[in-house]
């Protein structure tokens, strides 16, 4: 049960765990649509954090590999989420997403 | 061995901090400064589990380009003052106790899953030539459709971002 460094694979079961979850309690917390963006990342980068202990844990570069691709995926998304939230800003002048719970403006 | 795992409570510690503090803090732009001291934390992790490359490549991604692109927006929207309105009580304890409940059913299912797996022997990956060797070969049709998938999101960002009023005028 350790990685090739010595550490329990446990660990960082529990800090992806960790980071995940207050990645999910942000995004229900927060009202601010570019907070809760950065707690989108947060949480993807917990999951890529267990993708590298696995393939450490296992001596199998696939892991790193899909960790590469997730990063491509999370830079595409967060330039096109970024446009759509300008965009959404020059409609209504404002971030908060409790604006949008109709769909409409 | 001593080292090694003293460094890993001190990363595991200052990312889940900061990770705290992103969430937390009410001004958007200490937000992001936090995410990167969490950025750079998680890539101390990946440096510790021997994957260099990707240590690398998440700076240079993450901490550099997206963290930059949020700040740009941020001073662009003029958002950096704490203007956010505040939730009812009731809804933040709602998302506190749905956050811990997740956090109930992560830790009962990591519990038991401590004797499935089995040690396999181990072997050094992680390298840049390990990476490119994987890359390559087994994940090359992969890696050409994901610079299609970044072609595209550039091109809807630009059509996104594209001013609509100043195109009428303009006409």
């Amino acid at each position: 049960m350790k990685t090739a460094q010595g550490i329990p694979l446990d660990y960082y079961l529990w800090l992806s765990a960790a980071l995940f979850t207050i990645g999910v309690l942000g995004v229900l917390y927060r009202r601010n649509a570019i907070v809760i963006f950065m707690c989108i990342e947060l949480m993807l980068n917990a999951v890529n954090l267990l993708l590298v202990a696995f393939s450490n844990y296992y001596s199998d570069a696939s892991g790193q590999v899909f960790v590469f691709f997730i990063m491509a995926v999370a830079a595409a998304e967060v330039a096109v989420g970024l446009a759509i939230l300008m965009l959404m800003y020059r409609n209504t002048k404002t971030t908060d997403i409790n604006i949008l719970n109709r769909l409409k403006w | 061995m001593e080292f090694t795992n003293n460094l890993f409570y001190f990363l595991s510690f200052v990312a889940v901090l900061s990770a705290l503090m992103v969430v937390f803090s009410k001004n958007p732009v200490h937000s992001v400064l936090y995410l990167i001291i969490t950025f750079f934390a998680i890539a101390g992790h990946y440096i510790l589990l021997n994957a260099q490359f990707l240590a690398a490549v998440h700076v240079i991604v993450y901490a550099g380009a997206i963290m930059v692109l949020f700040l740009y927006v941020i001073m662009l929207l003029n958002l950096n003052q704490e203007t956010e309105p505040h939730k009812s009580t009731l809804i933040k304890l709602a998302a506190a106790i749905s956050a811990g409940l997740l956090l109930v059913v992560f830790v009962g299912s990591i519990r038991g899953s401590e004797q499935m797996m089995v040690q396999p022997q181990q072997v050094e990956v992680g390298s840049v030539k390990d990476m490119g060797r994987v890359l390559f070969k087994e994940f090359l049709l992969p890696f050409e459709i994901s610079s299609v998938l970044l072609l595209v999101a550039m091109i809807g960002a630009v059509m996104l971002g594209k001013n609509e009023e100043e195109g009428k005028n303009a006409s």
